[in-house]
């Protein structure tokens, strides 16, 4: 493993060579739509159709954020969809005001609708998502048709106005098509953009592995209500468009099953991707029209069809066509210029040591499995903690990065308590972590795996795009892996895996590195180069805690030892003490062969 | 009637109703035990059960226990064909998809039972022709004492199943631990076929039952499977005693409600109770704190 310049493909320099072909036949395929109700002489049915699809189309890219990059699943989009619908109905019609007050009013409660909903469910996700998500969508239903004094019930709302643009009234049903298509461009740009960000790759960080996200210092909470108000807030854009663009809204047009349209139309295209799923919008919208010989068995097939996709194309046509073009294009390779060297200095700050464990208990109902431990880890030394199965050495490392609160006790890092921290606050103070079972985001690529363990809080290397992409390519080459950025994290074989994710870590800055045993899986030559850079690493003066069951890697690496057994604290040392202790020998062997020794 | 005697009355007609969400969240909680999903097609197995038993009953003019025992089995044929056809082929995929095919199964079925039956809602015979009688003032329904009753056996059933029976007990080693299950020989995907047989048999017990109170509808499943996820979570999520007592709680709340608060927003309830719980007790009654293993 060595470090220094190499000669990589980032897949950042890829996109960039790759872009201007795609991007001219684009911007010709997206001239040309608006274009087509000029050009060719359409009937007001097929205005409305495109209309629908429009409007339709920017809720569905609500649901690629929520669904496709952030893997939450929402079963509402037709109520904020409707709650947009109905601020500029009843907006123009019962309050006289104007479409564009209305707008923002119909943005603004959706949104919100969309921030309560999630700060009350997202703790939970999955199915509860699932289900609260519906129960709003019945709420959302029955308000409308009953609180008929405000929203006029199932009779619905006519007469709504069309906004004025530039001083022109959009009465013409066509201009006010190219204006919901512009809408809908700005949109598409907005979410296609999203995941080359700080806040987009967190999203999909959280699809990928929820857990390992919170640990790298992403704080998923907040994350997935910012997924859900993007969401809400799109459908209340598209919902308004519509209300104008038909002038009339029931609560009809904003049932579940609208809901599940906009959900399979994501998943038909591609829910990972905006064109796909602005493919799937179009693609649903018209399938009707091209299906009416089916006539009643329609939405039996259409059920029938969601089940098909999700069974022979979960990426959706998009995802498809994806993989498909990946394979017949040739692999690129551009030269990069030469990677800085990993800095992993720590300012020292005061004499405290890096960690300290004070009397962490933890139950489990009855069951004790950290009883009662105490330990405190020298800043820049490497520090293993040693115990048979279910001594509980995991227990300790879940309880030192937040993911178990400690039944009684405090951990300190640098003398801070940060015992009652989340794992997020924790990787913000500079606390890395690895798992036994490797926690990577398998569908990203191993340059935004790493990126990701940059963009912890109070990283010392600052938050700009470029810093977080050099920082991470340090840390790639720090771990012998640069020429491997490229590469998806799920493709890589399981060595290397494990590198990556202490890459990952030590982009992060880590103060304090905790390692779930690093050398599990892995064969004599891996080993090997683990040892060589557990050195490097304490080398550069960081701090190693480290779970583990290799007792030659412990005896090369660590400065000092603790042995767990049943929870408690049987011995702590040097290696070569502790490993000749009798009660640690008994401990992993029996009682009977110190005895007979 | 007197102020005691309409509570009660409304009691006993909300535990009733609760009763059959019970039944259909009994349903959901085996699935979501042996498979970790959920099964949004749940309550659709309620209404294909009570539109088996109507064909039965009326097209094809059968005495009722010949139609009952008919309809029970036609649903335990279509437990088979839900689990090969909607879980099977997605078992090791994510919850995501596997949600998202029972949704397009809950589509399917909706739609294909309208396609031969019409939106028409209709009637369904009750197992008593008597109506019921009165006891202290309150008018005991016959059908709601017997959605009772069987909910009793139901339960009474389940436990003999589970904590008695060989095959109980590989259901619950199958749920808890599925490759520890498989490396004992116990043969995990039978297993989880034999739960949606018995969800599906479950779910058709519970519309044939409630189909004369609510009528038989295509809707009728969504409603069902809606309150009885909700009872559920109340109750805690997966928990066996937890559906039961949740489903009771929500049909008695929202009869309550629906009673003195308004009938319009009886269905909203529900929902109000579920929110409640989430913000202030999302494990539910019974459950326990989820946390997953690192």
């Amino acid at each position: 493993m060595t470090q220094g310049a190499a000669s990589i493909e980032p897949a950042g320099v890829r996109v960039a060579a790759a872009l201007p072909v795609r991007f001219i036949g684009l911007s010709i395929l997206a001239l040309a739509l608006p274009a087509i109700p000029f050009l060719f002489p359409v009937n007001s049915y097929v205005v409305n159709i495109f209309m629908q699809a429009a409007t339709y189309g920017i809720a569905v890219l609500g649901m690629t954020i929520v669904l496709g990059y952030t893997g939450q699943i929402n079963l509402a989009q037709a109520a904020f969809f409707g709650l947009g619908a109905y601020a500029v109905a009843l907006g123009t019609v019962t309050l006289g005001l104007s479409f564009w007050v209305s707008l923002l009013l119909g943005i603004g409660v959706a949104s919100l609708a969309g921030l309560v909903l999630g700060l009350t469910t997202l703790r939970l996700g999955g199915h509860y998502l699932a289900m609260i998500t519906i129960s709003f969508q019945q709420i959302f239903d029955l308000v409308m048709v009953n609180w008929t004094a405000v929203t006029r019930g199932p009779d619905g709302v006519p007469g709504i106005a069309r906004p004025s643009l530039f001083g022109h009234h959009l009465a013409d049903d066509k201009a006010y098509l190219v204006f919901c298509i512009a809408v809908l461009y700005a949109a598409i740009g907005l979410v296609w953009y999203l995941p080359r960000t700080r806040l987009g790759r967190a999203m999909q960080a959280i699809r990928e592995n929820e857990m390992a996200a919170e640990v790298t210092g992403i704080k998923t909470l907040v994350v997935k209500v910012i997924a859900f108000i993007l969401c809400a807030g799109l459908a209340g854009i598209g919902g308004a468009l519509y209300a104008a663009g038909f002038a009339y809204v029931s609560p009809d047009n904003f049932s579940f099953k609208v809901s599940i349209d906009f959900l399979t139309m994501a998943l038909l295209g591609g829910a990972q991707s905006p064109f796909g799923s602005t493919l799937g919008t179009a693609l649903l919208i018209l399938l009707p029209e091209w299906l009416r010989f089916l006539k009643e068995i329609y939405l039996a097939a259409y059920g029938i069809a969601v089940i098909l996709i999700m069974v022979f194309m979960p990426e959706g046509i998009w995802g498809i066509g994806k993989t498909a073009w990946q394979k017949i294009r040739k692999p690129r390779t551009a030269k990069m210029g030469a990677v800085a060297p990993l800095d992993l200095d720590i300012p020292v700050e005061g004499q405290a040591p890096a960690l300290h464990i004070e009397g962490i208990h933890k139950h489990f109902g009855g069951v004790s499995a950290v009883d009662g431990v105490d330990i405190a880890v020298t800043r820049g030394t490497v520090h293993a903690l040693i115990g048979p199965n279910g001594s509980g050495k995991t227990t300790m490392l879940n309880v030192l990065n937040g993911i178990y609160k400690p039944t009684a006790g405090r951990v300190l890092v640098d003398g801070q308590d940060v015992t009652h921290d989340a794992p997020h606050v924790r990787a913000g103070h500079g606390m890395g972590r690895t798992f036994q079972n490797i926690r990577l985001f398998p569908n990203l690529s191993v340059l935004e795996n790493v990126m990701v363990g940059a963009q912890r809080q109070h990283n010392p290397i600052g938050r700009s795009d470029a810093a977080l992409r050099a920082r991470a390519m340090s840390a790639l080459a720090f771990v012998g892996m640069p020429d491997k950025a490229h590469m998806l994290a799920k493709n890589l074989p399981y060595g290397h895996q494990r590198l990556v994710e202490i890459a990952r870590a030590l982009a992060g800055h880590p103060k304090l590195l905790l390692l779930d045993e690093p050398a599990a899986g892995l064969n004599q030559t891996e080993k090997h180069e683990l040892a060589d850079l557990l050195k490097r690493l304490r080398g550069h003066g960081v701090t190693i805690f480290l779970i583990e069951h290799d007792m030659g890697l412990i005896e090369q690496v660590s400065d000092r030892i603790s042995v767990l057994n049943f929870g408690r604290k049987i011995a702590e040392g040097a290696p070569a003490e502790v490993l000749r202790h009798p009660g640690v020998i008994a401990a992993y062997l029996g009682e009977n062969v110190v005895a007979a020794a | 009637m007197g102020f005691l005697s309409i509570n009660l009355q409304i009691l006993f007609s909300g535990l009733a109703v609760g009763a059959v969400y019970s039944l259909v969240a009994l349903g959901f909680v085996l699935i979501i035990r042996a498979t970790n999903v959920v099964n949004f097609a749940q309550g659709d197995f309620a209404m294909l059960g009570a539109f088996a038993m109507m064909t039965m009953l009326t097209a094809l003019s059968l005495p009722y226990w010949l139609s009952f025992l008919l309809a029970l089995a036609a649903m335990t044929v279509f437990g088979v064909l839900f689990n090969y056809g909607v879980y099977y082929p997605l078992r090791n995929r994510s919850f995501l998809p596997v949600i998202i095919s029972t949704l397009g199964a809950s589509i399917f079925m909706q739609n294909t039972v309208l396609a031969i039956f019409g939106p028409q809602a209709q009637p369904l015979e009750k197992v008593f022709k008597a109506s019921g009688f009165e006891v202290g003032g309150v008018f005991l329904d016959s059908q709601y004492l017997v959605i009772l009753a069987v909910a009793v056996l139901a339960v009474a059933f389940q436990y003999f199943l589970f904590e008695r029976t060989l095959l109980g007990k590989k259901l619950q080693a199958t749920s808890q631990d599925k490759d520890m299950a498989r490396l004992l020989g116990i043969p995990v995907a039978w297993m989880i076929a034999i739960t949606f047989i018995y969800s599906a048999t479950l779910g058709g017990l519970a519309g044939i039952l409630v189909g004369p109170v609510l009528f038989v509808s295509i809707g009728m499943g969504s409603v069902i499977a809606l309150k009885a996820f909700s009872a559920t979570i109340i109750g805690g999520f997966g928990d066996v005693a937890g559906a039961i007592v949740g489903g009771l709680l929500l049909g008695v709340v929202e009869n309550f409600a629906g009673a003195y608060i308004s009938v319009a927003y009886k269905d909203a309830f529900a929902f109000l109770l579920l929110f409640l719980f989430l913000l202030i007790r999302p494990q539910g009654i019974f459950g326990e704190k989820i946390s997953e293993k690192a």
